[in-house]
C-alpha cells in the first residue's frame, strides 16, 4: 500500500509539484491547467478515493483560491489540494469527472463565490434561490447587503 | 422474509408518459425543509432532483463577523439535533491553529458530551425513521414515542450540565465552559444503564417485524466506491463496508484512552445502516461509562477566567479539524489572519455529503422506498444548508 512518504515523490515526478505539509497531511498547490491532472493522479494512483470537501477562499486582490481535501482511507493520509485562479479569474476545471461527490460541492462553491467550474454537468445555484444576485462569501459582498423580500 | 407464500399481483407498467412529482417541502418525511422533484414511470422513480437551501443562514459569512468566543454557541445551530458536535469541531479548529492545550479533564468531559449526544441523536433518528415508514410498520409511532422518551432522559442530563436542552454552548476554545455538577455522574450512569437495556427491546421489536425487514433489506444500496466518491461518512460509510471512523483514524480529545468497537457492515443497504447505528448506541454508552470511571481531576479550561468572554486571539494559520458526529465527519476548515475573528471558515456538514448520495441511489426504487432511504440517511437540514 502506498504511504504518504511514497506519495510525495510521486507527485513531484508526475506533475513537478513539491508537496508541503507535515506527516500524513500533504499540501499540494497546482495551477488551474494542472488541477484536473492532480485530481486524477490523487484518485487513481495515490488511492485518494474519499472526497471530503471542495470549497474556495477569497484572497481579495489576489483573487480566488479553490481548495479540495481528499483522503486515502486505507493508508490514512490526506491531500489538501489548492488552486489559485488568479486575480479576476473565476474559471476552474471541474473535479466531477474524478469524484462524483464534487457535483454538489462545486455547485455550493459556485453559489457562494461565483467560481465557474468548467466541465461540471449541472452548474447552478444550490443553497440560494436561482435569482439571487451576487456571491455572498466574496469579501466584497457586505454582510448587510439588502435583498428583496421572499416571495 | 418469505415472499413465496404471498401471491402478489404485479401490474406491469405499459404507459410511455413520465410523471413529475414533488415530494416535499410539505411532505411529512421532509420536515418542511427538503424538496425532491421525482420523475416517475408508474410507481418507479427514474430521476431525482434535490432542492435544498430552505434553512440556509450563511453560517460561513456569519462566522467571519463573530469572534472565536462568540461563534461556538452559534456553531451549535448548524446541526441542532447534535449541537455538541459542531461546537466541538469549531473550537478544535481554533485550538489547532492557535496550538492551545486542552486539560485532560476537559477532554474527558468533551467525550462524555459527544457520546451522550450520539445516543440522543440516534434516538431521534430511529424514532423519526420508524414514524416515516409508519403505516407499514404497524405502529411506527410506538417506536417514535419510546425513542423520544429515552432522548428526553439524555436531554435532562444536558439541561443539568449546561442549562440548555438543545443548543448548549458547552465547548469553548481551550476547554469546556461548565464542569459536571454534584451528583451528575450517578444520574448519568443510571440513565445510560436504562437506555442500554432498552436498545435490545427496540431491536427485538423491529427485527421480528417482517415489514420492517422487507422495507430496509436490499433497499438503497450504496457501493463502497460510490460511498467514498461522494464523501458520505459516519454510519453510512461504515454500512457500506468502509472502516472509517475519525475517532480511530485521527484520535482527538483522548479517544485513544477508550476501548470501543467500530461496527462495519458490508451490505450498504438501509438495514446495514440501521445495524451500524444500533451497535453505536451500545459503544457510545460503553465510552461514557469508561470516561466517567476515569474522569481526571483538574481544571476544565486552559484559559484563565473560565466564565469570561475575553477575546481569544489566534495567530495566522489554517487548520482542518474534523470530529466524528452522529452523522459522520463534521469538519471545520479555519483560516486565521491573526485577528479576533476568522478570515474564512468552511463548514463541512456531514449531512450535506450524505444527502448528496440520494440522486445516485434512489432511481430504480418505488416512491415508498424514497421515504425509507431518506430516513436511513438521517439528514439534519440545519447542517445541510448551514
Amino acid at each position: 500500500m502506498l504511504t504518504h512518504t511514497q506519495a510525495r515523490p510521486l507527485i513531484q515526478e508526475r506533475l513537478g509539484i513539491a508537496a508541503s505539509g507535515e506527516g500524513p497531511l500533504l499540501l499540494v498547490e497546482a495551477p488551474p491547467d494542472q488541477w484536473l491532472a492532480l485530481g486524477r493522479l490523487a484518485k487513481a494512483e495515490l488511492g485518494c478515493g474519499y472526497l471530503s470537501f471542495v470549497s474556495a477562499v477569497d484572497w481579495k486582490e489576489q483573487g480566488l483560491e479553490v481548495v479540495a481535501r481528499v483522503e486515502n482511507l486505507e493508508a490514512g493520509f490526506a491531500l489538501m489540494m489548492k488552486c489559485k485562479l488568479g486575480a479576476g479569474e473565476t474559471r476552474c476545471p471541474s473535479l466531477v469527472p474524478v469524484w462524483r461527490g464534487a457535483d454538489w460541492m462545486e455547485r455550493e462553491c459556485y453559489d457562494m463565490f461565483g467560481v465557474r467550474f468548467e466541465g461540471h454537468p449541472d452548474l447552478r445555484r444550490i443553497l440560494l434561490p436561482h435569482d439571487w444576485e451576487g456571491y455572498p462569501l466574496l469579501k466584497s459582498y457586505a454582510v448587510d447587503t439588502p435583498h428583496p423580500p421572499y416571495r | 422474509m418469505d415472499i413465496e407464500g404471498r401471491q402478489v399481483l404485479e401490474m406491469g407498467y405499459a404507459g410511455a408518459e413520465r410523471l413529475t412529482m414533488n415530494m416535499g417541502p410539505q411532505h411529512p418525511s421532509s420536515h418542511g425543509v427538503f424538496r425532491a422533484i421525482l420523475t416517475l414511470e408508474g410507481e418507479t422513480v427514474v430521476a431525482v432532483d434535490a432542492v435544498i437551501g430552505y434553512l440556509h443562514r450563511c453560517h460561513e459569512k456569519l462566522s467571519e463577523t463573530l469572534t472565536y468566543t462568540q461563534y461556538p454557541s452559534i456553531a451549535s445551530k448548524t446541526d441542532y439535533v447534535a449541537a455538541m458536535t459542531s461546537e466541538l469541531a469549531y473550537v478544535r479548529a481554533a485550538e489547532m491553529v492557535g496550538k492551545i492545550d486542552v486539560p485532560k479533564r476537559a477532554q474527558y468531559l468533551r467525550v462524555i458530551a459527544a457520546e451522550l449526544q450520539r445516543v440522543a441523536s440516534h434516538c431521534l433518528w430511529l424514532g423519526t425513521w420508524c414514524l416515516d415508514m409508519g403505516g407499514a410498520l404497524g405502529g411506527g409511532a410506538t417506536v417514535f414515542l419510546y425513542c423520544i422518551r429515552e432522548r428526553e432522559d439524555v436531554l435532562d442530563l444536558f439541561e443539568s450540565l449546561t442549562g440548555a436542552r438543545l443548543l448548549y454552548g458547552f465547548h469553548q476554545v481551550g476547554g469546556t465552559r461548565y464542569d459536571i455538577p454534584a451528583g451528575w455522574a450517578q444520574k448519568c450512569r443510571a440513565t445510560v444503564d436504562k437506555i442500554d437495556g432498552r436498545i435490545s427491546e427496540f431491536e427485538a421489536m423491529l427485527e421480528s417485524n417482517a415489514f420492517f425487514m422487507a422495507r430496509t433489506q436490499g433497499v438503497g444500496t450504496v457501493s463502497r466506491e460510490l460511498a467514498q466518491e461522494v464523501g458520505i461518512s459516519g454510519p453510512l460509510i461504515r454500512g457500506s463496508g468502509v472502516n472509517y471512523d475519525i475517532r480511530r483514524a485521527e484520535p482527538y480529545s483522548s479517544y485513544e484512552d477508550f476501548d470501543f468497537k467500530v461496527p462495519v457492515e458490508m451490505a450498504g443497504d438501509c438495514l446495514a445502516r440501521y445495524r451500524v447505528r444500533m451497535v453505536e448506541f451500545r459503544e457510545s454508552i460503553k465510552i461514557v461509562r469508561q470516561a466517567l470511571d476515569g474522569l481526571p481531576e483538574g481544571p476544565i479550561s486552559s484559559r484563565p477566567g473560565v466564565k469570561s468572554v475575553g477575546q481569544v486571539r489566534i495567530p495566522k494559520g489554517e487548520a482542518y479539524a474534523r470530529v466524528e458526529g452522529a452523522r459522520g465527519e463534521v469538519g471545520c476548515y479555519l483560516i486565521a489572519d491573526g485577528s479576533a475573528k476568522p478570515y474564512r471558515m468552511k463548514w463541512r456538514g456531514a449531512s450535506f455529503s450524505n444527502l448528496a448520495v440520494l440522486p445516485h441511489i434512489i432511481p430504480g426504487h418505488k416512491v415508498a422506498d424514497v421515504v425509507a432511504i431518506m430516513g436511513s440517511v438521517d439528514p439534519v437540514f440545519g447542517e445541510v444548508d448551514r
